[in-house]
């Protein structure tokens, strides 16, 4: 095993995802202490141009092949299984995402090395790796030191700042070899219904959660944001209801978003929900549960029931507004 | 069409979570054990498969927590065949140990499809159905919010979830193993004359399996997240509050007008 710390690219659309600059960065901390190198895998077709970006690495393997074009976890995971059994890092580093989450159990019984997930902090301490990964929705966290082998880690994103990964840099580039033919394929990307309102655009959101109860209570919600001149976008469990469409979600599967003002309303701030907001000028929130993590997020907290604050909040704003 | 559904107990959220004497575990006597939600999603689905298809649907969990309850419900909701494996455990075991728990009961018997919801609020080593799709060296795809099955039943076609609300369809090979970030519609609701009426006759299967090889994640510390930390806490009557956050707001000048 050496003391490289090798982190796996993530890109969509064509574009190197932010996830990816923010485990660079760390990668490079962490390299430094521990004496190794850094190096960046990144798989696709056409993904040449996403290389430039990557100068914050000592060293890029790429596999660009027609068969890699699209995200199948089947084939990535073969190629990148193969990469670690070869250069045997002491740290693989993952996004916490729709693709490092895919990757990490086939990988970790594969290439049989450990693996861990929901990280949010990685440091060394002692010639020791120490991780700690937040556990029950965000109520919980856990430290443990990161085995001293082979290891891999998927990180939740947002943990780490972007920019110490947009170092520039001409690293050595290896080329992977072509992926094994693949029980799974690509048919299509669905894109997100147009027409809806872009959240993500929107300064002023109000934010509903499981805490609104019910789908005759989202009227209330939409008619406060309305007052304000906002608009309405909820956490998973209101959109896995049905009460709101897709593209109002915020969080992992959903959109990210840095409004002015963030309501949350009814909200626990469950991790997978909190990466997409937490960067919000102002947050408020309001739950019955004094306990719940989003009270460690947010910038002022009630602890009350939202459907009762709602309408009371909407005839208040109603008054100051005139 | 055969169909596993595995589902798993979590600690319920809604009850404080207690740090046990050693600071690195829960405090057993203060958890209530839950379906975890996304597995509750995966049985939605495979019913909803079932419905569709005629597939028969068993599910398996681990003797843990209310696990017999919410295999009970299972029934009650239309599963043909539940199974408690029993393990010898105390407290739910890591990924890498219920994973492969799971490998063995399910390699001699050929499901076509295994579904696990993506991941439980407790995973910390992974999450059951990589690891498992691993173990039993079958494709794995997960944060699926659809799931139907191609001509033949030889496939399943799948929806998986990508940032902004992006989705891609992927086709795979069966047989497989699928993590179910939501199915296609919420979960069935089992009124409780129902739920009392299968408890009665319920046949809930039970296999012994041996403890499991893997070793349990050496934690050194658990740790809540400093409390009030963040947020500034405003106080008084619902009437109040409201005021209280639309006098927040006016300063900002957030406020129209």
């Amino acid at each position: 095993m050496t003391n490289d710390v090798m982190v796996i690219g993530e890109h969509f659309q064509g574009a190197l995802s932010q996830i990816t600059l923010e485990l660079l960065g760390k990668a490079r901390e962490l390299a430094g202490q521990l004496d190794g190198k850094v190096e960046a895998v990144l798989l696709g077709h056409g993904v040449e141009p996403l290389a430039a970006e990557l100068g914050a690495a000592d060293r890029l393997s790429i596999a660009d092949h027609p068969l890699l074009e699209h995200f199948v976890p089947e084939t990535y995971e073969a190629v990148i299984a193969q990469r670690i059994k070869q250069a045997g890092p002491r740290l693989v580093l993952l996004g916490s995402t729709s693709v490092g989450l895919d990757l990490i159990g086939p990988l970790s019984v594969r290439a049989a090395v450990p693996c861990f997930d929901n990280c949010t902090s990685l440091q060394v301490r002692e010639g020791r790796v120490v991780a700690i990964s937040q556990l029950y929705g965000g109520k919980i966290f856990a430290e443990y030191a990161v085995p001293e082998t082979t290891a891999l880690v998927a990180v939740v994103p947002g943990s780490f700042p972007a920019e110490p990964g947009k170092a520039a840099g001409a690293p050595e580039v290896l080329r992977l070899a072509a992926p094994p033919a693949p029980r799974t394929t690509f048919r299509k990307l669905i894109e997100p219904p147009p027409g809806d309102v872009d959240v993500s655009k929107v300064p002023l959101l109000v934010a509903v959660g499981r805490g609104i109860q019910n789908a005759d209570n989202i009227p209330l919600a939409e008619e406060l944001a309305e007052t304000l001149g906002g608009a309405v976008c909820a956490s998973r469990p209101v959109i896995d209801q049905g009460w709101l469409p897709l593209t109002r979600q915020v969080g992992k599967s959903g959109v990210t978003v840095k409004p002015k003002l963030y309501l949350a309303l009814g909200i626990s701030g469950a991790p997978e929900h909190v990466e997409g907001m937490k960067q919000s000028e102002l947050i408020i929130a309001v739950n019955t549960d004094a306990k719940a993590p989003i009270f460690g997020l947010a910038h002022y907290g009630a602890v009350a029931d939202a459907v009762e604050i709602i309408p009371l909040l909407t005839e208040q704003i109603r008054a100051a507004s005139g | 069409m055969k169909i596993a559904v595995l589902i798993k107990q979590v600690p319920d959220l809604v009850e404080g979570l207690e740090i046990d004497a050693s600071g690195k575990a829960l405090d057993q006597d203060s958890l209530r054990y839950i379906i975890s939600e996304a597995d509750d999603h995966a049985l939605e689905q495979a019913l909803l498969i079932r419905e569709r298809t005629g597939a028969s649907v068993d599910v398996f969990a681990l003797d843990v927590g209310e696990a017999r309850d919410s295999l009970t419900t299972a029934l009650a909701k239309g599963a043909e065949r539940v199974t408690l494996v029993a393990a010898g455990l105390e407290a739910a075991p890591g990924s890498h140990a219920l994973a492969e728990l799971f490998a063995g009961v399910l390699r001699p018997q050929n499901f076509d499809l295994i579904l696990t919801g993506v991941r439980a609020i407790d995973d910390l080593d992974g999450s059951l159905g990589g690891l498992l799709a691993g173990l039993l060296e079958l494709p794995y795809v997960g944060l699926i919010r659809k799931v139907e099955t191609g001509p033949g039943g030889e496939t399943a076609i799948v929806q998986k979830e990508f940032p902004g609300g992006f989705i891609t369809e992927l086709e795979v090979k069966l047989p497989a193993v699928l993590g179910i970030q939501s199915a296609e519609q919420p979960p069935r609701y089992v009124p409780v004359s129902r739920l009392r009426q299968v408890m009665k006759t319920a046949k809930i299967g039970e296999q012994a399996v041996e403890p499991p090889q893997a070793q349990p994640i050496a934690v050194e510390r658990l740790f809540k997240p400093e409390e009030g930390a963040g947020a500034s806490m405003l106080e008084g009557t619902p009437e109040e509050l409201a005021k209280q956050i639309a006098g927040l707001l006016a300063e900002r000048h957030l406020l129209k007008g």
